[in-house]
């Protein structure tokens, strides 16, 4: 029942674009006021939306497995908790998931965008729905989450259980959040280009979107790092996977975008790079979807190689890109009397060169994710992509790219010169030392950590300073820098100072070296609702005879049976002990895996921080409304 | 007008990523042996497990042999699945077995092969996984059937029965 309604109201859904559209095109011809019937219809359309997502949980929640998409991904046995949270956990769920916030969001733009003229708020409005009518066709056709099998099963298939998990929860709808926002931005900038609309007022409104959605994004991204780092059991936090470098390439191109529209609402230059990211931001968002559903790519997140679904994101996909060319080349026009060269030594500078790294980034994570498709349809050779690459190419232009965040905070817009010259010397050489110090007794290559810790340090020390002198002038931006430096260094003395152990123990069994002993005291089972469980109890003790007791677990679900090993992990500030154990099979022994991992709370709080720094940005835009 | 030839450009340029996009569609089918058929092997340098010295691999396949490149560690946990073939593999009298030890510890790489046994006329350890990206490998545990210096079976993931007759069937 539940899923009969979803299906019609959202046929009903479908039914509104085409309303909203003969309304639009009407009141663009006609009138000279905005029809707040637009309002009306585009809250309509969410609001039948909103009913059909309600209509696939009531379905999860009542395991009502007459659904296919319901018995595909649920199970009686499941809490209630991951029933609900599977309904965004599979492709067809998800994708109706991103039609709501597609349809919020431009319900949402419609109401906070009364300042802007008629025709930019309806031609956004245009566009979204493109993008929305995209999104339904898709959903109806290709995914619908309403279809009916007969005979009806007693019993579903299950959810993945490494999707069972609290943050992997919240994750999706946070990372769409994110993504979906662009779709706004993408809408309203191809708006204001085709109207010749771009001017400062236009960046000041359209921040707070790029904002919103970076935010989201943002944290969107930590959530699955977080995920990945507790629930796969590697004790990494970024494995450089496709699905990773997917929801990397959009953040990267959406911070740039912010940086340029911060100039652009300063001085209205940077337009084209403007008009061009948030193009990028949007297609490299759907760029991603393409990559991770279409089974072009192998990954966790490969849902279904369903080659139809992939093949209509595609068309749709370069439908978007051609039409935004279209518009671009034949609309944009860039304002000669505005334009002052940029002075090689200011602000604008400095964000327009760290803007050239930014997009170096983007292109090296776009050719590796991307490279392994083209060279196997070229040459049908296979290659894999992994880390040393990107750790190569990106790590070393990290140095420039530091250096010049921190000198270009402290320049003025337009033209300037540098003031305090011999602080900015005096604490490059202080970190220099600092780094030495800290890098002296390590084996690890002396030259090159040394550099990098230096310009982190230098980053970090000259925006802690701030801090304490300018109080309240430019607080967000210095936070989100400082944010910044923390990461970077924190995910630097992360990978240097880092301690592995694997070993195999039985029960009883005692493993020592020089800094601890490792001590398998007993297992111990469990019965969970839809689980088993063997939780290993260990005794860990360092050189200072402190004592720390680890539960690492092996989790095996009934539905569908699948063994996962749940890692234990203690935080404190200075480092995470992290521990998961293994069953090796046919023998009494454990695989255990320990690791000491230094700074590991701090990766997340300085992404928490930055994050927080970008909050400010937005509530003052919003008090100075 | 100005700006078709940058329009043209960009257009020609996203037509033919839509194309290969299109193309590699339609084998999205990730693992397909039959391409790595007869493929060249590469040649690299290798560090050699026991010893702290380097060797080309085409040194250590001769032609006219069967070889099996195993990509294992022992943090991996079906390599240890994988392991009891790798023995039986090994006392067949026309293959050798050639282990490379994919980001691994020494030592506990050391302790893995004492407690299983060793199957491997020679290991070469891949510290940092170049020489297996070099190689094409998606991951551990991977194996790769050689005959003439030339790849002739590509086994992703561990071996099991199933596999394990096939590469005798294949060696007599």
């Amino acid at each position: 029942m539940a899923s009969l309604i979803g299906y019609y109201s959202l046929i009903f859904g479908f039914c509104f674009s085409f309303l909203i559209i003969f309304f639009s095109i009407k009141n663009f011809r006609d009138s000279n006021f905005f029809d707040s019937k637009l309002i009306s219809l585009s809250f309509l359309q969410f609001f039948f939306v909103t009913i059909s997502f309600l209509g696939l949980i009531i379905s999860f929640v009542n395991s009502d497995f007459s659904n296919e998409t319901v018995f595909n991904h649920s199970h009686t046995t499941k809490p209630l908790f991951y029933k609900i949270s599977g309904t965004w956990g599979n492709h067809e769920g998800s994708l109706l998931l991103w039609l709501l916030v597609l349809t919020l969001f431009i319900f949402l733009f419609l109401l906070r965008s009364k300042n802007q003229t008629k025709q930019y708020r309806i031609l956004t409005l245009l566009f979204q729905q493109i993008i929305i009518i995209g999104f339904f066709i898709f959903v109806i056709k290709t995914s619908s989450p309403f279809n009916f099998i007969f005979p009806i099963p007693n019993e579903g298939l299950g959810l993945n259980p490494i999707l069972q998990d609290p943050a992997l929860a919240i994750h999706p709808p946070i990372l769409y959040l994110g993504y979906v926002g662009s779709s706004i931005i993408f809408s309203s900038t191809l708006a204001a280009t085709s109207l010749n609309y771009i001017s400062r007022e236009w960046a000041h409104h359209i921040k707070q979107w790029v904002l919103i959605s970076w935010v989201f994004l943002t944290i969107g991204i930590l959530l699955g790092s977080i995920w990945a780092y507790y629930e796969l059991g590697w004790g990494g936090f970024w494995f450089w996977d496709p699905v990773e470098n997917v929801s990397l390439m959009p953040w990267l191109a959406l911070t740039t975008l912010f940086h340029c529209i911060l100039v652009l609402e300063k001085r209205l230059i940077l337009t084209s790079w403007v008009v061009v990211l948030s193009i990028a931001t949007f297609t490299l968002s759907m760029c991603g979807t393409f990559l991770v559903r279409s089974g072009i790519l192998n990954s966790v997140h490969t849902f279904a190689n369903d080659p139809e679904r992939g093949l209509f994101i595609l068309i749709f996909l370069f439908c978007l890109i051609f039409l935004s060319i279209f518009i671009f080349f034949f609309f944009h026009k860039v304002k000669t009397k505005n334009i002052n060269s940029i002075f090689w030594f200011s602000k604008d500078a400095s964000i327009l060169i760290n803007n050239w790294f930014m997009m170096y980034f983007l292109s090296v994570i776009l050719i590796g994710t991307t490279y392994p498709i083209f060279l196997e349809v070229i040459t049908s050779q296979k290659i894999s992509v992994g880390p040393p690459f990107y750790n190569k190419l990106i790590v070393p232009f990290l140095i420039p790219f530091l250096l010049i965040m921190t000198i270009g905070p402290k320049l003025k817009w337009i033209k300037s010169d540098l003031k305090d010259k011999s602080y900015l010397i005096l604490s490059l050489i202080f970190s220099l030392i600092f780094s030495i110090l800290i890098i002296k007794n390590l084996n690890t290559s002396f030259l090159a950590n040394t550099i990098l810790i230096t310009s982190a340090f230098y980053l970090f020390f000259s925006t802690l300073r701030e801090f304490f002198k300018k109080r309240l002038l430019n607080l967000s931006q210095n936070i989100a820098h400082f944010g910044f430096s923390l990461l970077i260094l924190s995910i630097l003395f992360n990978n240097i100072f880092s301690t592995e152990i694997i070993t195999n123990m039985k029960i009883g069994e005692t493993f020592e070296n020089k800094n601890f002993k490792i001590n398998f005291v007993r297992v111990e089972k469990k019965d969970e609702q839809n689980f088993k469980s063997i939780i290993g109890k260990f005794n860990i003790e360092n050189s200072n005879g402190n004592i720390e007791i680890l539960r690492p677990e092996l989790r095996i679900y009934n539905q569908p049976n699948i063994m996962t090993s749940e890692a234990d992990i203690k935080t404190n500030l200075l480092n995470d002990q992290f521990m998961t154990m293994n069953l090796v099979q046919n023998q009494d022994y454990f695989n255990i895996r320990y690791q000491i991992k230094p700074f590991m709370v701090w990766i997340w709080l300085s992404v928490l921080l930055i994050t927080f720094g970008a909050l400010i940005t937005l509530f003052r835009s919003k008090y100075e409304n | 007008m100005k700006i078709r030839i940058p329009f043209l450009f960009l257009t020609i340029f996203f037509l033919a990523i839509f194309l290969v996009f299109y193309k590699g569609l339609q084998n999205s089918n990730i693992y397909v042996p039959n391409n790595n058929i007869e493929k060249e092997l590469p040649n690299f340098q290798a560090q050699l497990f026991d010893k702290d010295s380097e060797i080309l691999l085409k040194d250590i396949l001769k032609k006219d042999k069967f070889y099996l490149i195993n990509i294992w560690a022992s943090w991996c946990v079906p390599c240890r699945e994988e392991h009891s073939f790798l023995i039986r593999l090994s006392n067949q009298k026309n293959i050798e077995i050639v282990g490379l030890n994919y980001k691994d510890n020494r030592q506990n790489a050391k302790n893995f092969l004492k407690e299983l046994d060793n199957p491997y006329q020679i290991i070469i350890s891949d510290k940092d996984g170049t020489n297996s990206i070099e190689l094409g490998a998606y991951g551990v545990p991977e194996s790769f059937l050689i005959y003439n210096q030339k790849i002739i079976k590509k086994i992703i993931g561990p071996l099991n029965n199933k596999l394990f007759i096939e590469i005798k069937k294949i060696i007599k």
